[in-house]
């Protein structure tokens, strides 16, 4: 790794470095908004068509995962906050015992979505592999779950590069009590995974709590 | 060894995401016809505001990173209201 306080000699200044890579993430984020939005809209046009199919599809999901795997989610991105502002005081230790728990936390998301998976495809609501629904909401619960599975395991991919990405950060974390780089760096890692975390926000509503109350 | 704890902001933007979290399921409950939907949006964009004002720091960043944040979210009002507008109007 270069030294700190090189800089790339189209730059002004090391904060101007530091802004792009900002910049540079948020840009990025703004295509990943329309990727996971052209499925939002689909979801969106389909549930209108629909709404009954849907309402009892979402009956179907498995709420208690998803609610766990949700305070999952926003705890993990409070650790990565946390790990940014104790980057910011230099407490190195914080930042490494923050990070691996933001880590483990991703990787219990992934395994109780994996768990989730399971269970869905022992009810035989896996379109194309195993589906088995029977009744006149049949063709919209498919579709219902076409989403799921398309929109989760793009999320879990998303995640799965975000735990990743913290494992690099955790690796280094040496680096931070010296290291302004360092800190831009895990300041845009962090930006991701707060994104990722957003993503599941939504979908989080527009899976799990349709036709609870009917 | 320097002594460090998350700031009182942090912790307060959890626990209400938390709060949110249990209050969104206990109104998915609730019988409130098509309102269910309504609220559990407005809940998520709640919690959206508060990820992206405290955990992504966007209230105190410089004004040309809130603009490059907030140019994904309008490109998706676009396409969620020009998407959708054929369907919710069509009789």
């Amino acid at each position: 790794m270069p030294e700190p306080d090189e800089i790339a000699a189209h730059l002004s200044s090391s904060e101007q470095r530091d802004e792009i890579l900002e910049l540079g993430m948020w840009t990025f984020l703004s295509t990943e908004v329309l990727l996971f939005g052209g499925l939002i809209l689909t979801y969106m046009v389909y549930r209108h068509a629909d709404p009954q199919s849907f309402a009892e599809a979402g009956r179907q999901t498995r709420i208690v995962i998803g609610t766990i795997n949700t305070a999952v989610l926003l705890t993990s991105s409070f650790c990565v906050a946390a790990a940014i502002q104790a980057g910011e005081s230099g407490a190195a230790k914080a930042v490494r015992g923050l990070l691996a728990a933001a880590i483990v936390l991703g990787l219990i998301f992934l395994g109780l979505k994996g768990v989730e998976y399971l269970g869905e495809y022992r009810d035989h609501l896996v379109p194309g592999i195993d589906f088995e629904q029977s009744g006149s909401h049949a063709q919209g619960i498919r579709l219902f779950f076409m989403f799921y599975f398309v929109a989760t395991g793009l999320h879990a991919v998303h995640l799965l590069c975000g735990v990743i990405v913290l494992a690099i950060f955790l690796r280094c974390a040496f680096q931070v009590a010296r290291n302004a780089r360092y800190l831009a760096g895990l300041r845009t890692a962090g930006l991701y995974w707060h994104f990722v975390d957003v993503v599941w926000i939504f979908l989080y509503a527009l899976i799990y709590l349709p036709g609870r109350s009917g | 060894m320097i002594s460090w704890r998350p700031s009182n902001g942090l912790i307060a933007c959890w626990a209400a995401l938390m709060a949110l979290l249990a209050l969104t399921v206990t109104l998915a409950y609730q019988p409130l016809g098509t309102f269910n939907f309504v609220v559990a949006l407005c809940i998520a964009l709640i919690k959206t505001t508060l990820v992206m004002t405290v955990f992504m720091e966007l209230g105190e960043r410089p004004g040309l990173v809130r603009v490059f944040a907030a140019a994904g979210f309008f490109w998706l009002m676009i396409l969620l209201w020009l998407g959708l507008m054929d369907f919710v109007t069509r009789a």
